[in-house]
């Protein structure tokens, strides 16, 4: 009594799995039945990024700040009458999973897409976006052959090499004559930013003293410190992310160098890092930061809080940007009113208003001539008593 | 070349090397008592540096109290993992012993994680310490203190070995524990000091790391476990001053090759050493050679 044969067991797991792949045939059916949308009132715009998985708190921060912008757009009325729908899709930080959610957007009757949000699975999309002329904004994608795919491919982020450039500008400007380098030697953001940094300063007659590579997972950087401060330099370019980035400046000071740190947006969130009087007039490069005084940036961080009761970070307010991106291009579309809506036209239309437009966006006004990269305006950030103050704005 | 540049270097891999050379004594030590390889050592500072960061970080407390506390508490840690863990292994083949210790070891890192989250804590500086100079060499106070206070704390250790009743009692349970215990002597007692002052070690190990690399994360315990293992190993398991010299050369290695611009490659330079040392002389620097007793 009570015991469930080998037998019985086979019967019952075999009902379920029928089970499923019934559930599973209802779901696709469902779905592949909709619309393109724009005969009820809307516009359907892509969102797709990780909303699980490893690098889920990008993609989700990144949506936080799209939403809320479309979310804005919706309330005071949409563009041209028809409130943005948004087709969400959670890739999971996968590759075959984004192109496989570009499809269905694609199925779904999209007319652009706001995504990916990391290196790998963008550049899979934006070469799949190369069938349908997809217009495609990543927030937040670095990687040099995301934009490189397509002349539909943008993104809303300032790049690695740039960073790296306006940091030597930076240090020119400053007045520095000799420089060094510490960064992470394995890691693909370090070294594109500490390779720029290092060709743009000495093409502005810098000297480089020297380059000391680390790897991925050291704790000790006394040996690469003690070799660069052997060189006197005026300013130590420290291009990475902000744990090591602490733990170097740190060490630094505990040598009884009393000179400049420089870093790049991996120092975000370095002051729980490294004691407020280490990192004093040190400087970093960002899109955003809440300790802006500027108008915008505050009516964003203060609607932000509204909808979501957090501080918004550099991601957020890179998703709201590429938002802006996007939305301001179908509104130029829209009043155009030449393309007829989901076309290849109206596509098309799409990624040449945003090549040919401007986007007022709270990480500066987003341009782009000629290349998915923007033309846009980078904070230079620096140190006082322990918060962190926008030194000066470089405009692009 | 005795320019600014190398006695500066020499101080950064004396430093690297005292740390490394305080983790090796509790590995040598519990080695040498029950020949077990406590993979869980290393994240015993990982806990020390959690201690300090919780006293000083979250209580708010003084940082003499985070050092007592952090010493203290990986004293206890010890001596509590061998009376749950070890103890009652202490007849089964040493193969199960070793990996309950990998087992603890995992324990520890994943509780950390759990409880911590897998994001570094800032431990903050004990004290403000202005660096000496000496000529025009600027010697780094950090360095200075953590070379002291392995230096004191050896000198202790040693003398605890050769020179008390307790020590006498060690060496008598590492020579052979089942005389020993015929001669009088309480053996489970022995081995839970051993592993007291193994881990207490540790955790004057952990104040010392979080002074000079002041970041405490769930696995920080497995590389510097790791090297101080090879510190051990190359000085000769079981030996007191083969953990210090091997820890030492460890710490110099990493720091001058570094130095010469091969950062990248030091890891891969300690353990070529740990293999050199094993085909060539595996009972290490300072071990005396063993016959396998059947």
């Amino acid at each position: 009594m009570g015991t469930i044969s080998r037998r019985d067991f086979m019967k019952m797991s075999g009902a379920i799995a029928g089970m499923a792949v019934l559930a599973g045939c209802g779901g696709g059916s469902g779905s592949s039945s909709s619309d393109g949308g724009s005969e009820g009132g809307s516009i359907k715009v892509g969102l797709l990024g990780p909303y699980s998985g490893d690098v889920a708190q990008y993609g989700l921060a990144v949506r936080n700040g799209a939403e809320l912008y479309v979310k804005q757009v919706n309330e005071a009325g949409g563009i041209n009458g028809k409130q943005i729908e948004l087709d969400t899709m959670d890739e999971k930080g996968d590759s075959t999973e984004a192109v496989n959610a570009y499809n269905k957007m694609v199925e779904d009757g999209v007319v652009a897409i706001l995504g990916d949000v990391t290196s790998t699975p963008s550049i899979a999309v934006a070469q799949q976006s190369q069938n349908d002329n997809m217009p495609l904004v990543s927030a937040s994608t670095t990687a040099a052959a995301f934009v490189e795919a397509g002349p539909n491919v943008f993104r809303a982020c300032i790049t690695d090499p740039f960073q790296g450039k306006l940091m030597a500008d930076f240090a020119a400007d400053q007045g520095y004559k000799n420089v060094a380098t510490i960064f992470n030697s394995g890691g693909d953001y370090e070294v594109g930013v500490a390779d720029a940094f290092v060709e743009e300063a000495k093409s502005k007659g810098l000297t480089v003293t020297t380059e000391q590579g680390y790897a991925a997972g050291d704790v000790d950087f006394n040996s690469q410190l003690t070799t660069i401060l052997a060189t006197n330099p005026d300013a130590i370019m420290c291009p990475n992310y902000y744990q090591d980035d602490g733990k170097i400046v740190t060490q630094a000071r505990q040598q009884g160098y009393t000179g400049v740190f420089l870093g790049a947006d991996g120092w975000s969130g370095v002051l729980d890092y490294a004691s407020a009087e280490d990192l004093e007039g040190c400087f970093y490069d960002c899109s955003f930061t809440a300790n802006n005084d500027d108008e915008k940036v505050q009516k964003f961080i203060a609607d932000y809080k509204a909808e979501y009761d957090a501080d918004p970070g550099n991601f957020d307010a890179l998703g709201y940007d590429a938002a802006i991106v996007i939305l301001n291009a179908i509104e130029t579309v829209e009043k155009d009113g030449k393309a007829e809506y989901g076309t290849d036209d109206y596509k098309q239309a799409i990624v040449d208003a945003i090549a040919s437009g401007t986007a007022d966006g709270v990480t500066g006004t987003i341009k782009y001539e000629g290349t998915g990269d923007p033309v846009k305006p980078t904070l230079v950030l620096t140190f006082e008593g322990g918060v962190e103050k926008v030194f000066t704005t470089v405009e692009a | 070349m005795f320019d600014v540049t190398f006695v500066t270097q020499l101080l950064n891999g004396l430093q690297l090397g005292s740390i490394y050379a305080l983790i090796a004594l509790g590995y040598t030590m519990v080695y040498g008592i029950i020949l077990l390889l406590n993979f869980a050592h290393g994240d015993i500072i990982m806990v020390g540096a959690y201690i300090s960061w919780i006293v000083m970080s979250q209580l708010g407390m003084s940082p003499v109290l985070a050092i007592i506390l952090s010493v203290a508490g990986c004293t206890l840690l010890g001596v509590l993992i061998d009376k749950v863990a070890y103890a009652p292994l202490r007849d089964a083949p040493r193969l199960s012993i070793l990996i309950t210790a990998i087992g603890v070891s995992y324990f520890l890192e994943n509780g950390a994680q759990l409880v911590f989250g897998a994001d570094a804590k800032v431990v903050p500086q004990y004290f403000e310490m202005d660096n000496l100079m000496l000529g025009d060499v600027q010697l780094s106070s950090v360095s200075l203190l953590i070379i002291i206070v392995t230096a004191v704390s050896t000198a202790v250790l040693t003398y605890v070995v050769n020179r008390t009743k307790l020590g006498k009692a060690m060496r008598a349970v590492s020579e052979d524990m089942g005389a020993a215990r015929l001669m009088g002597i309480n053996v489970n007692n022995t081995i839970s000091f051993t592993f007291a002052v193994g881990s207490a070690l540790a955790g004057i190990g952990a104040v010392l790391y979080s002074m000079a690399y002041t970041q405490a994360s769930p696995t920080m315990g497995i590389m510097l476990g790791t090297k101080a293992f090879v510190a051990a190993v190359l000085g000769g398991i079981g030996s007191i001053p083969g953990a210090v010299i091997g820890g030492l050369l460890v710490g110099l290695a990493e720091t001058f090759v570094s130095a010469i611009g091969l950062s990248v490659w030091k890891d891969a330079v300690v353990f070529l050493m740990l293999i050199i040392v094993l085909v060539v002389r595996p009972t290490g620097i300072l071990g005396r050679p063993m016959t396998e007793k059947v």
